[in-house]
């Protein structure tokens, strides 16, 4: 029982998962690509490489523009779990050895202390944010239950991964549910606000265009 | 008689203002109508912009320090940009447009009193989220509705009528131009205000308001033009308001005519560029949105605007300092003109070189507080006075604290903010003086004759 669960979410699952991820990205980026040439052609005459380009690097820099610096708490919490979350899930050594187990390649690898480490930091980070919808009045009223289960879905593949390397009690199901929790979040990002990470250059890009090449600002 | 509203009372518990333009409006309306209209706009005109900014908010409310009736109102959070959103176009788009009465006038008073459009709240959001387009789309679906408040929808109806904002008729124009002319012959022999000039280099430019309650504007105007000796023209024809209610109400149709009638008269006039007035709304309406409706991406004849005017007059020598002006001067940064437009150091520049004393206020330039005026907030009129006050106590504490480091006039280079401003000083007890940028270039200029 235990072990056809595991060959399920550790093969087949795995494609599902991937094929939505990469696939939801394209269809969501070109869907929206041709929407916008039919009803916003504005957005391509106007979207300018450099200024779209100025204004991103100025918000993907800590404490690039003036909201960051009048926030530095958020500002490095934020950047530290955007850091981790991505960097992890890539470059975690049994993730890596998961991957030249299949196809005998492989990449350069975070120490485990290294990891360990940022693990915590994104666990930390999504007990701040939750905390943060729970008490900060702006956010809270902003605040609906899919921003909860989206941060659930965050959360989870970095818990039970935690658990699991450091095999702390149950961690065989802990295993499971990590694979699995991981596959969910691969999937929703293209289909919930989880796509933030996909459009931000485009919403920032278009800003940036306005702002820098048509009205002469800094839009940071 | 507008309702007295508490800082801090929920959205939900505050009375909505009382407007007749509203009222009438409801009362012609039903269910399935308000369902169909709604649909309809969001079917021809929502796209990927709107679909990608309502998706892609994430709801983390770091828009909210940017608006200036969040923190005017003790950060209450349903004033926060993206909370005012949420309050209208996130639901409007969620329930397709199945939205009752009661959330409807919510959704107006929000749309067009609660927001200025300023675009500060993009500069704070990290995904540069166009909130003011969001608004601009409630705005619309409220426009197409019929329930655009009464004074501002006047305003709309004069620009139908007439071309103009307030219901100038064509005799009316002339006798004003002639009138100043009049005037400023006295001051400067010689001046003449060129109408109908063909050829001319520049069409000079105002709005609506100008002949008939800021003529002296128009006086200031010739007599930097005169001055200057610059080849100008103004026409006689309808056309030659550039300011626009009609792109603040959704009525996007009307704008495209009013842009098209403008440059119209200027190419009928064969100008070289149109430069206009101290106004910030017309010149968004020019440069960018009136411009895009008609399908030009760049306006097609060249504008510039006031500010940059003066610039070059003072670049080129063609303007020169008798004496500088002797009060300490703080300076107002129009969104449309600092965000909209970046001519926030060229306006620094020639206010220092005007006057001796120049004290900065904090924040400025593109993050200087919106006055509250702007994007036809004080068009609405009255009803919504004493919430546009209240909703700026920010930056009524940016003007006491300017000046009490000594500054006794602010120059605000916009007639919105004229308004705004002058409101803010009168209802919260600061004395200081509001002055255009002509104003004080009239007053410390070297005029022809003189010593």
């Amino acid at each position: 029982m235990y072990y056809s669960l595991y060959y399920l979410v550790s093969g087949p699952l795995v494609w599902v998962a991937f094929a939505l991820f990469f696939g939801g990205i394209i269809y969501r980026l070109v869907s929206m690509a041709r929407l916008a040439r039919k009803k916003d052609i504005v957005v391509y005459e106007y979207m300018s490489p450099y200024y779209a380009l100025r204004s991103i690097l100025h918000w993907i820099v800590p404490f690039g523009s003036v909201n960051m610096r009048k926030r530095p708490v958020m500002t490095i919490v934020t950047f530290s779990f955007h850091l981790c979350l991505l960097a992890l899930p890539i470059f975690l050594f049994a993730h890596v050895m998961l991957v030249k187990e299949s196809w005998n390649v492989s990449w350069l690898t975070l120490p485990d202390g290294a990891a360990d480490l940022m693990t915590l930091i994104v666990i930390g980070a999504c007990a701040f944010f939750l905390i943060r919808r729970l008490v900060v009045p702006e956010a809270k009223f902003l605040t609906s239950p899919s921003d909860y289960l989206i941060l659930a879905i965050v959360a989870a593949p970095f818990i039970t991964g935690f658990w699991t390397y450091h095999q702390l009690i149950g961690f065989k199901a802990a295993t499971i549910l990590h694979i699995l929790s991981g596959e969910i979040m691969l999937a929703a990002i293209p289909f919930t606000r989880l796509s933030h990470m996909i459009f931000f250059p485009f919403t920032r890009g278009y800003m940036g265009s306005e702002f820098g090449a048509i009205r002469h600002a800094q839009d940071w | 008689m507008s309702t007295h509203q508490e800082n801090t009372v929920p959205q939900k518990e505050r009375k909505i203002i009382v407007d007749p333009g509203v009222d009438m409006g409801m009362a012609k309306l039903t269910p399935e109508k308000i369902e169909k209209t709604i649909k309809a706009v969001l079917d021809t005109e929502a796209g990927a912009r709107f679909k990608t900014y309502l998706e892609t908010c994430v709801h983390c409310g770091l828009c909210s320090d940017s608006c200036h009736y969040f923190l005017s109102h003790d950060r209450d959070p349903t004033f926060s940009p993206a909370a005012k959103l949420k309050q209208t176009i996130w639901e409007i788009a969620k329930n397709g447009g199945k939205v009752d009465a009661d959330f409807l006038r919510r959704a107006v008073e929000i749309a067009h009193s609660e927001c200025n459009l300023c675009r500060r709240c993009s500069m704070y959001c990290p995904f540069g989220i166009d909130m003011a387009y969001m608004v601009m789309f409630v705005r619309r679906i409220v426009h197409k509705l019929g329930l655009t408040p009464a004074n501002m929808q006047d305003t709309a109806h004069s620009h139908s009528a007439t071309y103009n904002q307030m219901w100038v008729k064509e005799d009316e124009w002339i006798d004003a131009l002639h009138w100043q002319e009049d005037e400023a012959r006295e001051e400067f022999p010689g001046l003449r205000i060129p109408i109908e000039k063909e050829g001319a280099d520049i069409f000079y430019s105002v709005i609506g308001p100008e002949p008939k309650f800021r003529a002296q504007l128009i006086y200031q105007a010739a007599a930097i033009l005169h001055t200057s000796g610059v080849s100008w023209t103004m026409p006689a024809t309808p056309g030659w308001d550039n300011s626009d209610m009609c792109m603040f109400t959704g009525d996007h149709e009307m704008m495209g005519r009013l842009k098209r009638a403008h440059f119209d008269t200027a190419m009928r006039l064969k100008v070289k560029r149109i430069v206009m007035g101290e106004c910030g709304h017309a010149f968004r309406s020019v440069y960018d949105m009136g411009n895009r409706w008609l399908g030009y991406k760049m306006p097609p004849i060249p504008v510039t605007h006031a500010v940059e005017f003066y610039h070059e007059l003072f670049e080129q020598g063609k303007i020169k300092v008798k004496s500088k002006f002797k009060k300490p001067v703080t300076f107002q940064d129009p969104c449309n003109i600092s965000r909209g437009l970046g001519l926030h150091e060229k306006a620094r520049e020639v206010v220092r070189a005007t006057c001796e004393t120049f004290i900065e206020m904090v924040p400025n330039r593109e993050h200087n507080y919106c006055c509250a005026a702007g994007g036809g907030v004080i068009n609405c009129g009255p009803p919504y006075k004493f919430k546009r006050v209240e909703g700026n106590r920010v930056k009524a504490d940016q003007l006491k604290t300017v000046m009490e480091k000594g500054a006794r006039v602010v120059i605000a280079p916009c007639h919105n903010c004229h308004g705004g401003i002058e409101d803010i000083l009168h209802s919260y007890g600061i004395d200081m003086e509001i002055k255009f940028l002509g104003d004080i270039i009239y007053e410390v200029m070297e005029k022809p004759g003189q010593e």
